[in-house]
């Protein structure tokens, strides 16, 4: 276990390290000159010089690398170049928007996927099964922002039960706070539900073939103990690598769903400071996604771990 | 009364039927083998009496469990009898246990499913089933994963599972098929001792007369659903009234008819193996651990001379297969050197080595691409010859020939595999291998998946093209009998290194080395077995 955990960890540091190089070197290319931005086509070619100094930006590529990486490792993401605030306050506010939505959807996702994908599997080619096989190819046909506007139609316009966008932040209460991620989350749920049911679907009906199941039967277990404690654990595995790729998605890829319900999520801060050339924001909110990327991958591995004791003492 | 009694047992899954009219009894503390070849329904009988059968299942007849009735019974009310009554083991012990749960757990949780006890009572019936097995604790804990044990040892669980709660009746389904010889007689040893101890009825289902002529009271011979000779196991071996019980035993004592090859020393061997070594590296214990290796082939010498059939035997894990894949250059070697008609072989060397040389894989399903003619299948060696293949009438030609040579039409060309049995398939693979005429086949458990009578016809037309052509074969399997039955020539290899070599009649006669001794005393051989019952014990002296 200890060596399969080490061997994890220096792959996240590599990992993380790679990904940084990557990310400041790509930002370094970019056409647009944050300072020659910020004061205008007409400035005077030496206060944007001045500006260039102040913003460190004059320095040798190496130098800013080492002083980018060195201010993330304690929390100091520099000051954005057009809100002059400094990016940290940004990405905190933003967070606090992101995170709960993206775990929100997570968490409804898992609880539709579940149940719907198992049922279908234990019950195959019955009514049930077809009739959650035809809901999850349409979760998966139609485009979540559509489906945001059917729930903003129908849950805010008429029935009147949710807002129809924007955040009253958590200082107004966690009830209403959540109420407020609830129609985002439950559009972001649906199509990674549908998709979810389906790989515990084909996964469990994997398992329920295997020569195991079959001595769990004959050890006396119904179908259902023998597919409660024999089938669905092993089913898990390739569950838990969507889930895993589902969570980045959805911290990272908000982006059009905030937009609908008028979010201040790291989606759109990314996408703001892509077209104000607020590089010093988009290089800490880029890196920051990586990192949750990186860390939920390694979160995955070590569930795969636990599931699993023949990844727990790897052979050649 | 009779523990099991099975009368008049019909099943149709979907509308067709697959059993008919079995009957079938087995007694308490009695041993009954119930034989036949794939598809005759032996399986089927055993998931019948268990309730197991696939979806869509009907049953007719009687199934009786001491008096009590089966037949007709819910699946509810059915879980009572399984792992109480009636345990079951398998034939696949690789698959057939939970990989994500301990081995005590899966013991405990027969248990656990029909008695009201907690977890640690549980546990103590598991310890002891374990130890019943012969899995005691101090060497093999409770806490053990399935993957941390061997293919036998994990068959001990499978059987601890069945018998954890002492029931009547046992059903074994090809309980030692996918074993090693010696792994195979210790499993059997333990099942006939269980039966003893218990006083239990055990029905040993099995596709191999040797395991049951050893080992059975009585036994029942299945074709096509139907039970078409039953009765004591020494009546029925010196009767045989039905000609399928004849015809299945001269299959499984089948001696293709072979001329001797014209060995000449002196010229250049087929096959030259010189001091080879294959190094496999181990997965690092610690992160800065010294990289380990494990030596799969230990310096392995020995030749091939045209036209010689040598038979290479070991237990699984002995090297046998890094071997051949050293020899068919899909490996590179440490140590050595090999030669094909005097071309050396090695990773990245030409194709001058490769091309002559072929070879046959035990599994006839998977070894074909499902979506390719079989025309196209077999002139797939084609691409070894490079510049020089046949293309056009001639390339037809050649495909003809060699579907011809093996017993198949040249119509055949243009069908696809499922449209073949095992045996037929069997035949396309040596087709494949023919069609570049090569000097040597490897055949790597080449009849190893086959039935009986199937295999005879296969071992038939290997032992004729061998003469035909002056093919050489390196004929690798577990299985003595066939490796007797088609070899020159024997090589028992051991932990990597070939430990006994000669002239394979001799070598069975005489083994010297005691690794030898101890794989031919444990393989099952029908005429010993017979023997040792007093039939046809005349011309054994």
């Amino acid at each position: 276990m200890s060596a399969f955990f080490v061997k994890r960890v220096i792959s996240l540091i590599l990992s993380l390290i790679a990904a940084s190089v990557v990310i400041f070197l790509v930002l370094e290319v970019v056409p647009g000159d944050p300072a020659a931005f910020m004061l205008g086509i007409n400035a005077d070619p030496q206060a944007v010089e001045a500006l260039r100094d102040q913003l460190g930006l004059n320095a040798p590529l190496v130098e800013r690398y080492f002083t980018w990486v060195f201010g993330l490792m304690r929390g100091e993401f520099g000051t954005s170049y057009t809100y002059r605030v400094p990016v940290a306050e940004l990405i905190a506010d933003r967070l606090w928007v992101s995170l709960p939505l993206a775990i929100y959807a997570l968490v409804l996702s898992t609880l539709i996927a579940f149940p719907v994908g198992i049922i279908a599997a234990a019950r195959r080619n019955s009514l049930a099964d077809v009739t959650v096989m035809g809901a999850t190819q349409f979760g998966i046909a139609v485009p979540n922002f559509w489906f945001a506007m059917l729930l903003v139609l129908v849950f805010s316009i008429s029935l009147r039960w949710f807002s129809a966008g924007g955040f009253p932040g958590w200082d107004a209460g966690a009830y209403e706070a959540m109420r407020a991620l609830t129609l985002p989350a439950v559009a972001l749920a649906l199509p990674q539900a549908s998709i979810l049911a389906r790989v515990m679907r084909s996964s469990l009906l994997d398992t329920l073939g295997e020569d195991y199941v079959r001595t769990a039967r004959a050890k006396g277990l119904t179908r259902s103990q023998a597919l409660w404690r024999h089938a669905v654990r092993n089913a898990l595995i390739p569950v838990l690598t969507i889930l895993g790729l589902q969570f980045s998605f959805l911290l990272a890829g908000a982006i059009i769903i905030e937009n609908v319900f008028f979010l201040p999520g790291l989606g759109r801060l990314v996408f703001q400071g892509i077209t104000q050339r607020d590089l010093i924001v988009v290089k800490s909110v880029v890196m920051l996604l990586v990192f949750a990327v990186i860390l939920v991958t390694f979160l995955v591995d070590i569930a795969y771990a636990v599931a699993d004791p023949r990844l727990r003492r790897q052979h050649a | 009364m009779t523990l099991l009694s099975v009368k008049k047992l019909g099943l149709t899954i979907s509308g067709t039927p697959i059993l008919r009219d079995v009957d079938l009894d087995v007694d308490a503390g009695e041993i009954v083998g119930l034989i036949g070849e794939s598809g005759s329904g032996k399986s089927m009988t055993a998931l019948a009496v268990m309730h197991l059968t696939p979806v869509g299942a009907e049953k007719t007849g009687s199934v009786r469990l001491d008096g009590k009735e089966l037949v007709g019974l819910h699946d509810r009310q059915m879980c009572f009898f399984r792992g109480t009554e009636i345990g079951m083991i398998f034939q696949e012990p690789m698959t057939a246990l939970n990989p994500v749960m301990t081995i005590g757990d899966q013991v405990a949780e027969t248990v656990r499913v029909h008695k009201r006890v907690g977890r640690t009572e549980a546990m103590v019936v598991a310890r002891d089933a374990l130890g019943r097995v012969e899995l005691p604790e101090d060497r093999f804990p409770l806490s053990l994963y399935p993957h941390e044990l061997s293919g036998g040892q994990r068959q001990r669980v499978g059987i601890a599972m069945a018998i954890a709660l002492r029931p009547r009746l046992l059903i074994a389904d090809e309980p030692t098929t996918a074993l090693d010889v010696t792994t195979q007689a210790q499993i059997l040893d333990l099942l006939k001792r269980l039966v003893d101890e218990d006083g239990m009825g055990l029905l040993l289902i099995t596709h191999d007369l040797a395991v049951v002529a050893g080992l059975a009271d009585r036994i029942a011979i299945m074709r096509y659903g139907e039970v078409v000779e039953a009765g004591e196991t020494g009546e029925v071996f010196r009767e045989m009234r039905h000609p399928y019980t004849r015809a299945l035993f001269e299959a499984s004592r089948h001696q293709p008819v072979r001329l001797a090859p014209e060995v000449r020393p002196d010229a250049v061997p087929v096959l030259d193996v010189r001091g080879v070594v294959r190094d496999y590296p181990v997965a690092r214990r610690r992160l800065f651990a010294p990289r380990r290796f494990f030596r799969a082939v230990d310096g392995v010498s020995f030749v091939i001379h045209k036209g010689e059939n040598v038979g290479l035997v070991g237990e699984s894990g002995c090297g046998k297969s890094t071997l051949s894949r050293a020899i068919l250059a899909l490996e590179a070697i440490q140590g050595g050197h090999i030669h094909v008609e005097g071309e050396p072989v090695g990773t990245g060397a030409s194709f001058a080595a490769r091309r002559k040389m072929q070879i046959v894989f035990q599994d006839p399903y998977g070894s074909f691409n499902p979506r390719q003619r079989v025309g196209k299948l077999i002139c797939e060696p084609f691409h070894l010859l490079g510049a020089e293949a046949p293309t056009g009438a001639d390339r037809d030609r050649r495909i003809a020939e060699a579907l011809d040579n093996v017993g198949l039409r040249s119509s055949d060309a243009l069908k696809y595999i499922h449209e073949f049995s095992g045996g037929q398939r069997q035949r396309i693979a040596i087709a494949r291998a023919l069609i570049i005429h090569p000097a040597l086949i490897v055949l790597d458990e080449a009849v190893s998946a086959l039935d009986v009578s199937i295999r005879a016809q296969i071992l038939d037309l290997l032992a004729d093209l061998s003469d035909r052509m002056m093919l050489s074969y390196l004929f690798i399997s577990h299985d003595l009998t066939v490796v007797r039955s088609i070899t020159d020539r024997v090589l028992v290899m051991k932990a990597g290194r070939i430990v006994e070599e000669g002239e394979t009649e001799a070598l069975f006669r005489n083994p010297q080395h005691p690794y030898t001794r101890q794989l031919i005393a444990a393989a099952p051989h029908l005429d010993r077995a017979l023997a040792a019952r007093d039939i046809m014990g005349g011309n054994n002296g």
